[in-house]
């Protein structure tokens, strides 16, 4: 191995690229303070000083463990900084996602970063804290108690006196430390008073994104860097039994063949020799694993043996069945979809040293959470992880845990074997058919009992779903694909019979919305009025990986519970909108429910509509509502549709979504995302679905020809956002909530128009065909 | 090997490569330009689009035999954070992204189209954009800034 040259200290410090890239020196000389990588990798989120730094310059520095992923998250922390400390948006600069330099918050997930930041323990305590100790200078400084003084940019003044006596955060400071634990009992700013949260504020990232100056991690360049491709088994579980390195000795560009375990990869001077090597490499694979059957996947799931939970189970479900005097019933089934970002993924590491306690490694990874790839890096390297530095630069938008981790994994395990800086872009198979873990696939069986008032009285929801690895973490290298053809074990799925619940936890909205969760003597956790209620979930074994995916389970989970409440209410002839509203029972799901249906001029009647022909093209329109999580944001979707009975073809016209999400902080910033988030489920519930073929054990979804999506030139709905900003709440989620609604709201929408069901997505034109034939 | 010349952003450039070699790799890799991305290497999302000779082509299929003694325009040579292109400035004051990885395509299509078709219509405009993709579907928006786009250089 090559001797680095430079200590550990330095290396890992070492920014290499302009990620990091603030100077020592702030404007006009002034000293602009900074934190450095902690040399044990660990960072004291109960410190300020982990969080926030003030330069003589008067430079803000923010340290944040929630990273941007294109939804505008760095705008709203930067928004959030100057808003509590009352200074200038531009002076306020986010370093986020750096092991050993930024506090850990896990990983940047499930709509969660708002939420994070704001509660306690987060950015806004930290930063309040720094606040209240600037007051405390100030009042010493300027000889008055804090109740006097008033601060603007940045500025202290004594309120009434002569503007002679300023004082600045940066002249109190001086460049130093607060020393301080975050304050659990300091005030945040009341929303009412804000001033730049809740406007809405350009994002910070726009103009570099729009001028090509913007550095994704696809462009860390660093000096000696080598261009690395994976060679993956062509079958899904296919193992190697040999490698050919000969096979590429004559290709040009120093071409290095790597070989761990089933883990085979090349690396070369340029990309373009990368590619070719990774093709030329010639690799005798085993056979695959034996795959169900795509077109019987939905049965054998059910056949397997099952991991099994309850979300609620009142016990008495059977009787209240047998008591009711109408039962509906109806199975709904979703496919494993992906992430399918539009970047195939890419990582750079510089593994120095080999493995042992001398080795180090720096990875650039578009990782949701660095500190848990660092800790998996390290194990997968053997590597202690104070020796692993993770930095987080943007990718595109990843939808969830798509390939970021396991390209990094990737580029870490040819690094380390050729003792260089390697960068890995996978292509768009690597990506598609053996770099990412899928959105796992769902059969939803529900039931309901109605009373003879047209009152639903009970709800049972039996469902089967898989999982195989997850996100990287501490212990399991395996979790990942990468991992485990590097030959750590993928922990595998213990069949468990389910125990009865303790508490109530709807968070992945496996609970329909209309059931009070009520769980043991703990008060009712749900937003609806049914209380005889079931929820039991089968997970099985997948035979791909698996891991979260924009909206993970909530998706598949609310697609089957709004499109059977919509199937309840058709059998009760009651308007859908009205049906839900006397299920309900949270105040801020009925008020986003009617907004959304006041908003779309919603026409109250039953569904099917009176009138439309059974044949050529017509229109319908369907709702839709969920609580995200069960506690983490609201949303009511109103979707109109037309569809064309000949060719089975759904045109979206348009789309009405509501949200109330607590206080909004940007409000341009949510309507994106509520309208790309409408969007994205368009294309999730009318094309998306990963397909396999079982003799060959391969997956063949491996472009976007294969794996069709929503693009440009398809019919684009009208979309219109209606937020609601209740300011006396705490902040929820923000980024999942109408991706979840859309498949349901269009689906719903399909029934009004053609009196045919969806239960099964995608609703391509072959599926709707087959609904529409399968009509009374 | 060859040696092959190309004109990027104003600036002439010579390069020793296979000619086989997707301009891309060169732009990206060799010039360093952070503007036209890899999506897929197949021609079927867009990032990577550059103008070659003033029409959008996708730089990922496009090997540099066929760019030799061309001129080649990313989004990187339209304008800059300080002083944007027109286009730029649309797609920021219309707050048209999301990642923005997919910039290149929306962008660079749009223009060529409206710059040919000054009067083109928000369908038109559309239709230019087919083929495309953007992951997160910040699609309404960016038709938005190439109508703003449009009205402002009609």
């Amino acid at each position: 191995m090559k001797s680095t040259g430079a200590s550990r200290r330095e290396f890992l410090r070492s920014a290499g690229v302009l990620i990091v890239g603030f100077s020592m020196a702030g404007e006009n000389g002034k000293l602009a303070a900074q934190n450095t990588i902690s040399p044990a990798g660990l960072v004291d989120a109960t410190q300020v000083d982990s969080w926030i730094t003030i330069g003589a310059d008067e430079m803000i520095t923010i340290y944040s463990g929630k990273v941007e992923f294109g939804q505008g998250f760095s705008t709203v922390q930067t928004q959030l900084v100057a808003e509590e400390l009352s200074v200038p948006f531009n002076r306020v600069k986010v370093i986020f996602g750096d092991t050993g330099l930024t506090p850990d918050q896990g990983v940047t997930s499930g709509s969660q970063s708002t939420v994070t930041e704001f509660k306690p323990g987060g950015l806004r305590q930290a930063v309040d804290t720094a606040r209240d100790a600037l007051f405390q200078l100030a009042s010493q400084q300027l000889n008055v108690p804090t109740s006097e003084l008033t601060v603007k940019d940045g500025v202290f003044s004594v309120n009434g006196q002569d503007p002679a006596g300023h004082v600045s955060y940066g002249q109190l400071l001086q460049g130093q430390r607060f020393n301080l634990t975050l304050n659990s009992k300091t005030v945040p700013k009341d929303p009412s008073q804000y001033t730049v949260l809740g406007t809405s504020v350009q994002r910070i990232d726009l103009a570099a994104k729009a001028t090509g100056q913007f550095q994704y991690v696809q462009h860390v360049r660093l000096p000696g860097m080598l261009q690395g491709k994976v060679v993956r088994p062509p079958a899904i579980g296919a193992t190697v039994v040999s490698v050919d390195k000969g096979s590429v000795a004559s290709l040009p560009g120093s071409v290095q063949v790597v070989v761990k375990k089933d883990f085979v990869g090349v690396v070369a001077d340029t990309e373009w020799h990368a590619i070719q090597a990774a093709k030329a490499l010639v690799v005798t694979w085993s056979s695959g694993a034996t795959l169900p059957d795509q077109s019987n996947l939905y049965a054998w799931m059910q056949q397997q043996r099952s991991l099994d939970s309850f979300t609620v189970d009142s016990g008495d479900t059977d009787q209240t069945l047998v008591q009711a005097v109408r039962k509906v019933t109806a199975q709904y089934l979703h496919p494993f979809q992906m992430h399918g970002a539009l970047a195939s993924s890419c990582a750079v590491a510089d593994v120095r040293g080999g493995s042992g306690s001398s080795a180090m490694a720096r990875i650039w990874s578009a990782t949701q959470g660095v500190y848990p790839q660092r800790d998996s890096v390290a194990l997968l390297l053997g590597i202690p992880p104070a020796n692993v530095r993770v930095t987080f630069v943007e990718g595109s938008g990843c939808y969830g845990c798509n390939g970021n981790d396991m390209v990094s994994f990737d580029a870490a395990l040819l690094s380390q074997a050729v003792g260089q800086p390697v960068r890995v872009q996978y292509s768009r198979k690597d990506e598609m058919a053996a770099g990412e873990s899928y959105g796992p696939a769902y059969v939803v069986n529900l039931t309901a009992g109605v009373d003879r008032s047209g009152q639903i009285t009970v709800w049972t929801r039996e469902a089967w779903t898989l999982t195989k690895g997850d996100r990287p973490n501490a212990t399991t290298p395996g979790n990942i694909i990468s991992g485990a053809l590097a030959g750590f074990p993928t922990p595998p799925l213990v069949p468990t019979a389910a125990t009865p619940p303790k508490t109530f936890s709807n968070n992945v909205n496996a609970a329909a919305n209309y059931v009070t969760g009520v769980v043991a003597a703990n008060p009712p956790g749900g937003t609806g009025t049914v209380a005889s209620q079931q929820v039991l979930t089968h997970t099985v074994a997948s035979p791909f990986f698996t891991a979260p995916l924009r909206s993970p389970d909530r998706l598949q989970n609310t697609f089957a519970n709004e499109s059977f409440m919509d199937e309840v209410a058709a059998a009760m002839a009651a308007d859908p909108v009205q049906y839900r509203l006397r299920h309900l029972s949270d105040p801020r799901l009925i008020a986003v429910l009617n907004a959304a249906a006041k908003a779309a001029n919603w026409d109250t009647r039953p569904s099917p509509k009176p009138g439309n022909a059974r044949t050529g093209v017509v229109t319908g329109r369907g709702v839709s509502c969920v609580l995200y999580e069960g506690n983490n944001g609201y949303s009511a979707m109103v979707a109109e549709v037309s569809v064309d009975q000949a060719t089975g073809v759904i045109t979206v016209t348009r789309i009405v979504t509501s949200q109330d999400s607590g206080p909004v902080s940007n409000p341009d910033g949510l309507r994106n995302q509520m309208e790309g988030g409408a969007l994205q489920g368009i294309s999730r519930a009318l094309h998306e679905e990963v397909k396999w073929d079982a003799y060959s054990s391969a997956i063949t979804s491996i472009d976007w020809k294969t794996y069709p999506v929503f693009s440009f030139g398809d019919p684009l709905p009208v979309i219109e956002t209606v937020v609601l900003n209740p300011l006396t709440v705490p902040q929820m989620g923000a980024g999942e909530c109408t991706i979840t609604i859309a498949a349901a709201a269009i689906g719903n929408a399909v029934f009004d128009a053609t009196s045919a069901r969806l239960r099964r997505i995608p609703f391509t034109p072959a599926n709707v065909l087959a609904a529409l034939a399968a009509r009374p | 090997m060859a040696a092959i010349k190309i004109n990027v952003n104003g600036s002439s450039y010579s390069t020793d490569v296979e000619p086989d070699t997707p301009l891309l790799y060169v732009l990206q890799n060799d010039l360093k330009l952070n503007g036209p991305k890899f999506g897929c290497g197949l021609a079927q999302c867009g990032a990577c689009t550059v103008l070659l000779d003033g029409k959008p082509i996708r730089s990922c299929v496009t090997p540099m035999s066929m760019a030799d003694g061309h001129e080649v325009t990313t989004i990187d040579g339209l304008g800059t954070v300080d002083n944007p292109h027109p286009i730029q400035t649309a797609f920021i004051t219309e707050q048209a992204m999301h990642c923005g990885f997919c910039i290149s395509g929306p962008m660079l299509y749009g223009k060529a189209f409206i710059d040919q078709q000054p009067n083109a219509t928000e369908a038109d405009i559309t239709k230019a954009l087919s083929g495309l993709l953007c992951r997160c579907y910040a699609h309404t928006r960016m038709i938005q800034a190439l109508v703003r786009y449009a009205k402002e250089s009609a």
